[in-house]
């Protein structure tokens, strides 16, 4: 049962900036509510093999959060649950949840008996639809929480009951349904981070047509042991090892056609990739990042002229203007060389799109009057009275800048709540 | 050296951008460019070859100041208008009539390349089209074809005899109009007088000399 009141703070959105927001909030004694969608925390951090600067594993960061969350009680974690509406004033909302049944309840051990007994499949949405996965699974092994969801694929099907037959421990519960909860707030951070951009849509790369064409958030999967390919870096059309990579940069964005903005993340992000590259081949391993303008910012620059100097890497100066395929199934980038105007048509295993970020507020609803910029990234703007926007969902920024916008955004709702005590006192 | 060309060169000094932004239709997009590429490798003339250079690298001549090979070039004339560019182009610089913006401006400055064919065209296009204030396809053939002497002429046309007859046949070329001056344009005198109008407001707008 969740209990709420208007001093309590309602974080959507469970990925690091909303982990980071609900953390701040709570520990500085605050009631808070942190609903995700997902049926696990972590959001698109999760997702990531490795992450700039330092290069080191999500999950590791991801565990320092979780281990705050699970050792404060003040937080109250809702996953598989939306924000459907919100009504009130700044220090007194109402908001409507909606949860999805999970059909494991708090008993599952995540033993994963149940995913043992059972044969149908769906797709890996974790991994970017990259394989499959059953339909009793763990959206991935370091999944909090660590319970076992059912799809619901699975009711009415023999499935069903041997997912059940298998379960020692009485977690499966094929009677769950969907739920609509109503709770109060009295300030509301919006945490709903980012999605990438469409690659369909930029027709001259034909993604989803020619299937070496992929995307970064693909690639950050096939590098990942947990990925679909065992952290093989293989192309997906045949198999074969993809030792000679493109990076095509501002696929999607700083283009008047697509993303208006530059996602700010895209270029370390590649520069990133290349050590995948690296990592698995060692010098047979070769990439080729085609670029307008490289933009590591900042303290980034060492990184980037660390990548710079290995030889394994190559630079083109140039937005790459399509890409065919050759018998092979190479994807064939051509384009001119912005250095002497020079044409080229390069062949290449694999090719990474490094699509942009936009808001996944973006043409859904946020069920309240909120203030968002051309490219539908949340503003800060005094008419948004009592929610505020934090991480991805009000730019595009790297997982240092979300934690930043995050503990701001907490700063400011335990404004709000402070005001509500004091008037309740 | 034109008139027209003293005059500019005279009034812009060496700053070539500013005089192409005022003076050639569309110009004042060319500092829009980031150099990205996308229409220099879109464009399907430029990897046929035979370019000087690629609408990218023509933008940035023209903020480097490269006044005499930007004018000079014949790339403005290979430009086919498939408009491939100009719907790929990240900051929606409308190339394609960039291009034709240079080029007519190269063309009035007397420093477009010479015997360019398509510069012929759109010369021959022009003059036959304001002359009588309709386009006389009858003659405008004749003068396309026979650009190069009697002989090579008499050849086009007969290798596009079957066409020509077609044509006749659907009633959209009219063999009559050969005679005389063909048939013109109601208030001749109206198209001229708007066609000066024009000529005045543009020269106004540009900062220029009547013609
Ligand atoms: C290929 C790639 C590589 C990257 N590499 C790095 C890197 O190496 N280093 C780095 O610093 N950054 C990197 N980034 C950027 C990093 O992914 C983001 O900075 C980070 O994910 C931002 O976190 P967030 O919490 O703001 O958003 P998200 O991670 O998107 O989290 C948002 C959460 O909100 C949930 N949600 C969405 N809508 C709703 C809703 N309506 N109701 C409830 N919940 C909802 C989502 O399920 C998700 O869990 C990379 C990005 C990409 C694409
Ligand atoms: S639901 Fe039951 S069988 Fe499945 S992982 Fe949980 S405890 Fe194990
Ligand atoms: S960060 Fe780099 S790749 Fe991403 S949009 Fe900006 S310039 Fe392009
Ligand atoms: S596509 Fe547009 S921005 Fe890119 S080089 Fe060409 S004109 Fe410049
Ligand atoms: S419109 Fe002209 S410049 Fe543009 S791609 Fe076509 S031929 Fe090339």
């Amino acid at each position: 049962m969740t209990v709420a009141t208007n001093q309590t703070i309602l974080v959507v959105g469970g990925g690091i900036s909303g982990m980071t927001a609900a953390l701040e909030a709570a520990e500085t004694g605050k009631h808070v509510v942190l609903v995700e969608k997902n049926p696990y925390l972590g959001g698109r951090t999760a997702q990531l093999y490795r992450y700039f600067p330092k290069m080191c594993h999500p999950t590791c960061g991801l565990e320092i959060n979780l281990r705050r969350l699970k050792a404060n009680p003040r937080i109250q974690v809702l996953t598989m649950a939306e924000v459907t509406g919100i009504s009130g004033t700044k220090g007194d909302y109402t908001v409507n949840l909606k949860t999805a049944p999970r059909f494991v309840n708090e008993n599952c051990t995540a033993c994963g008996e149940c995913a043992k007994a059972v044969s149908g499949e769906i797709d890996d949405a974790f991994n970017y639809k990259l394989g499959k996965i059953k339909v009793a699974y763990l959206p991935h092994a370091m999944a909090y929480p660590q319970r076992y969801v059912l799809d619901p694929a699975i009711l009415g099907t023999a499935d069903a009951d041997k997912a059940k037959a298998a379960c020692k421990y009485n977690a499966i519960d094929l009677e769950q349904k969907e739920e609509s909860v109503s709770l109060k707030a009295g300030a509301i951070v919006w945490a709903t981070g980012w999605q990438p951009y469409n690659a369909e849509n930029i027709t001259p790369y034909r993604y989803g047509e020619f299937p070496n064409v992929i995307t970064n958030v693909e690639f950050e999967r096939l590098a990942d042991p947990h990925g679909p390919t065992g952290g093989k870096i293989l192309r997906p059309s045949d198999g074969k090892e993809a030792k000679n990579i493109a990076f095509i940069q501002c696929a999607g964005s700083r283009d008047e056609n697509h993303l208006r903005h530059c996602s700010r993340f895209c270029c370390m992000g590649s520069l990133k990739q290349t050590h995948y590259v690296q990592e698995k081949y060692g010098d047979e391993g070769k990439s080729t990042i085609y670029y307008i303008d490289i933009r590591a910012i900042d303290r980034f620059e060492d990184f980037y002229a660390k990548v710079k100097a290995n030889p394994n890497v190559s630079f083109v100066k140039s937005k790459v203007a399509r890409i065919s395929e050759d018998k092979d199934g190479n994807p064939v980038c051509w384009g001119v060389n912005t250095e002497g105007y020079v044409r080229y048509s390069n062949p290449h295993d694999m090719v990474v799109l490094a699509v942009g970020m936009e808001p996944s507020v973006k043409g859904v609803d946020i069920p309240a009057e909120v203030m968002a910029d051309s490219s539908g990234f949340i503003m800060a703007d005094p008419a948004n009275a009592g929610i505020f926007g934090a991480g991805c969902a009000t730019n595009a920024l790297d997982v240092n800048r979300a934690v930043q916008s995050a503990t701001a955004a907490a700063l400011r709702a335990i404004q709000v709540v402070n005001k509500v005590a004091r008037a309740e006192a | 050296m034109s008139d027209m060309n003293q005059q500019m060169t005279a009034r812009y000094k060496n700053n070539f951008l500013k005089e192409i932004e005022e003076q050639a239709e569309m110009g004042d997009w060319v500092k829009m460019c980031m150099q990205c590429g996308v229409c220099s490798g879109s464009c399907p003339t430029n990897f046929h070859g035979g370019w000087d250079h690629p609408p990218q690298e023509l933008f940035m001549m023209i903020r480097a100041g490269k006044r005499d090979e930007v004018l000079s070039s014949n790339s403005m004339w290979q430009c086919v208008s498939c408009y491939n560019c100009y719907v790929r182009c990240p900051r929606k610089v409308p190339i394609t009539h960039v291009m034709h913006g240079l080029a007519e401006y190269a063309y009035r400055l007397g420093k477009a390349p010479k015997g360019q064919p398509t510069q012929h065209l759109s010369k021959t296009f022009w003059d036959n089209a304001t002359k009588y204030g309709r386009v006389n396809e009858v003659k405008l053939t004749q003068s396309l074809y026979f650009k190069d002497g009697i002989g090579s002429g008499i050849k086009k046309a007969l290798e596009m005899q079957s066409m020509a007859l077609g044509l006749v046949k659907a009633k959209r070329l009219n063999p009559m109009e050969a005679v005389g001056g063909g048939h013109k344009c109601k208030d001749l005198k109206g198209i001229h007088a708007m066609l000066a109008k024009a000529r005045e407001l543009e020269a106004k707008r540009k900062g220029r000399q009547p013609a």
